[in-house]
């Protein structure tokens, strides 16, 4: 396989949920059906040894795309490819569960609470057959807790024994163990304070340079992100605004969404200090606004944008950069920024409002 | 601020955990007070023992943990000897918590809204469409769209975000003096987060919450906290005013913790951050706790445990802090 070998690729990928009252309830109310279309409809690939990160508000659909790209949700349209094999048809062989894994959003609830540290982060160990005999399964085990920055004595507590990072740093030590070349990670660091952050970040990172592991990446953190990512996906209600190189994203972001995204970032500046909120509503998954789902909360509008749903296109003037957005296309935006957006929520005259 | 006399005060907190290989001392000494209408930060290593500090204030510890000493005091009242029913109806009424993992404080039998008019008749005097009305509010308030038409969901059918923006309303709705919040913005972006935040201060403000802020986001600190306690391996080892502590820690753990924070203006090759681990509760060093891995350890840390000392703007546990050591390097 090339250097730049497709690992993972999502294709229109699109996953509904009916969210009616009972048939009866609705028929007597004589309410339709309530589909949210939690994703909807959206594509991108991740070149072997990359990271790829998916940020966006909460409920915009990031835990639903990594719950398809490990094959735990059937997509509703569209596929999700894992080396070129769909998921879906090819039910994934030992193999590919082995070499996929997911560190999830909630890590208590994904520990089996009845079940020894040492046993969980072994599971795969044995299930895989990754190494015999119980003695070299606990030396493994008790590599993966050091490198999360556990002991290897934890291995005999169980999980409700643990702090909230530390049950974190469970749950990725038992995603390692099976040794995956595409990893899912859901939040991974959320619980953690910053030097814990620090650590495991590292790792992932040592881990990508040493073994050209790929990453599909989710976090609500930033900063975190920046510090990952090869590229990263704007998601808006179900579907991705942005698709660009990191440092771009941060440098010269350019859908109104993205730049309303990096305003609201806290910083260390802001002592005492607001920040500004994405102003406006957000809207309802199950009755998106029609044309841009963003329309009712940009700056841009137009009536163009209340009729028109925009598509991901080349963002003219910021090269790597998809975006779909009609202000973009049409030159009507402010172009491409070249001022870092740290600075501008420092200098913003609102930030001390 | 200084003057009025606290909401909350915590005296020589002690929490054990009795186990077959003996007594594992989870909090030592774990002093602090909370003003009213101020907002007091938490941060620290991961298992430092923040959330164990709010459990006990509340008085959920896990069992077998238990208080072995010290004293909380809520307006001036002890409540670390309630009973289990006085406390009870302190909770919810008069301290609202926020608890780390939201899954485990809702109820995935009960849909979203029953959960909170209950919570509200429980403790307010309100009939069943106005805690509705009011329910439905809540949702609002804390940003969770279509709040009318989702308020009959079931916890599963929402995001990790919008499930924990239901555990803020659920502990404010009674409109308790006291919210213990335990990581509350973790799973939020960073909009959601603003809006959130901006309400607790404002209830802060407008009327006189006090808030334990537990969280490891520097920035939300920074935003939100008066003033910060920093703990490290289940004691407090600075507290200070959030612009000093954040800015200027004296502590070498919070030195090393704010040096960790990773940068948002640029990308960096490798992360800073603090070599080791924090020791297990059953093998912490005599001493100074942070011994281990502190790069200003000199002889007197190994052998003397150091209590908060003044430490310019803030109290800081450590030795380099005692005016009797000739200055270090
Ligand atoms: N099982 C389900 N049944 C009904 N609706 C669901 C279900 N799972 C998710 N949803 C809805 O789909 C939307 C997207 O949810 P998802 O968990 O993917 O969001 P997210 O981007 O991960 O958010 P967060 O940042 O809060 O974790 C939300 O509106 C959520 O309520
Ligand atoms: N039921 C228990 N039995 C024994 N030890 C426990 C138990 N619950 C927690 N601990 C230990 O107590 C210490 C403090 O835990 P606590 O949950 O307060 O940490 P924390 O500071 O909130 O960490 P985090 O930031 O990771 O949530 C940890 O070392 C943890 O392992
Ligand atoms: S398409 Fe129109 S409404 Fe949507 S983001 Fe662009 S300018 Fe704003
Ligand atoms: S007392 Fe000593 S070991 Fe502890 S933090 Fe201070 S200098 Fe470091
Ligand atoms: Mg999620
Ligand atoms: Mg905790």
């Amino acid at each position: 396989m090339s250097e730049a070998a497709t690992v993972f690729e999502a294709e229109d990928l699109a996953r509904y949920f009916d969210v009616s009252r009972p048939a009866l309830q609705r028929l007597l109310a004589r309410e339709p059906r309530r589909i949210l279309r939690a994703v909807d409809g959206i594509s991108f690939s991740i070149p072997k040894g990359t990271t790829l990160s998916l940020v966006g508000e909460s409920g915009c659909g990031k835990s639903t795309v990594a719950r398809m790209a490990v094959g735990l949700y059937p997509p509703t349209r569209g596929k999700a490819l894992f080396e070129g094999m769909d998921l879906e048809q090819a039910r994934a062989t030992a193999d590919q569960r082995r070499r996929m894994q997911m560190i999830f959003q909630d890590p208590y609830a994904s520990l089996n609470p009845r079940w020894r540290v040492l046993d969980i982060v072994a599971e795969p160990i044995r299930a895989f057959g990754l190494v015999s005999g119980a003695a070299a399964r606990r030396e493994r085990v008790a590599q993966l807790l050091t490198q999360v920055g556990l002991s290897p004595l934890d291995g005999s507590k169980y999980p409700h024994e643990f702090s909230g990072g530390q049950r974190q740093r469970i749950s990725i030590a038992r995603a390692l163990s099976s040794n995956p070349d595409f990893l899912v990670c859901d939040e991974p660091t959320s619980a953690l304070d910053v030097s814990v952050q620090a650590q495991i970040l590292n790792l992932m990172k040592g881990l990508q340079r040493d073994l050209g592991l790929t990453y599909l990446f989710i976090s609500h953190n930033l900063a975190v992100v920046r510090q990952i990512s090869d590229r990263i996906g704007v998601m808006y209600l179900g579907r991705i605004v942005e698709l660009a190189p990191a440092e771009t994203v941060f440098v010269s972001p350019r859908h109104p969404y993205t730049r309303a995204l990096m305003d609201a970032i806290p910083d260390l500046e802001m002592i005492g200090r607001r920040r500004i909120p994405v102003g406006g509503e957000v809207p309802s998954p199950i009755n998106p606004p029609s044309g841009c789902h963003f329309h009712p909360r940009c700056p841009l509008a137009n009536d163009r944008c209340r009729r028109e749903d925009p598509i991901l296109k080349p963002a003219r003037g910021t090269p790597g950069t998809v975006v779909a957005c009609h202000a973009v296309e049409e030159g009507r935006d402010t172009g491409p920024t070249a001022v870092p957006p740290l600075e501008r929520v420092g200098s913003s005259p609102a930030a001390s409002a | 601020m200084t003057a009025a006399p606290p909401l909350l005060e915590v005296r020589n907190l002690r929490v054990e955990f009795p186990s077959r290989r003996g007594t594992l001392v989870a909090l030592h000494d774990v002093s602090f007070s909370i003003a009213p209408g101020e907002i007091l930060g938490v941060v620290g290593e991961s298992g430092a023992g923040k959330s164990m500090t709010g459990a006990a204030i509340i008085r959920l510890l896990e069992p077998p943990g238990r208080i072995a000493g010290g004293q909380i005091l809520l307006e001036g009242r002890r409540i670390d000897n309630l009973s289990q029913d006085e406390m009870r109806r302190i909770r919810g009424r008069r301290i609202g918590a926020i608890f780390q993992d939201p899954l485990t404080t809702l109820n995935p039998l009960y849909t979203v809204g029953r959960q909170l008019t209950e919570t509200m008749q429980t403790h307010l005097d309100l009939s069943g469409s106005e805690a509705r009305a009011r329910a439905i509010g809540w949702l609002e308030m804390v940003g969770i769209p279509a709040a009318a038409q989702r308020i009959d969901s079931y916890p599963h059918e929402f995001s990790g975000g919008m499930r924990q923006r239901v555990v803020i309303a659920l502990a404010l709705c009674a409109e308790p003096r006291l919210v213990v919040a335990d990581e509350p913005t973790t799973a939020l972006d960073v909009s959601i987060q603003a809006q959130v935040i901006a309400l607790l201060k404002r209830l802060a403000r407008e009327k006189n919450t006090s808030m334990m802020l537990v969280t490891h986001d520097m920035g939300v600190i920074a935003e939100t906290a008066d003033r910060v306690a920093v703990m490290y391996a289940g004691r407090v080892v600075e507290i200070g005013p959030v612009r000093e502590v954040v800015k200027h820690p004296h502590h070498p753990y919070s030195i090393g913790l704010m040096n960790s924070i990773p940068p948002l203006d640029h990308r960096v090759e490798r992360l800073a951050q603090i070599d080791g681990a924090m020791p297990r509760l059953n093998a912490v060093p005599p001493g100074c706790p942070y011994n281990p891995r502190c790069p200003k350890v000199f002889d007197r840390c190994i052998v003397e445990r150091p209590d908060l000392l003044d430490a310019g703007s803030t109290r800081a546990a450590c030795w380099l802090y005692d005016p009797a050591e000739p200055p270090h390097v």
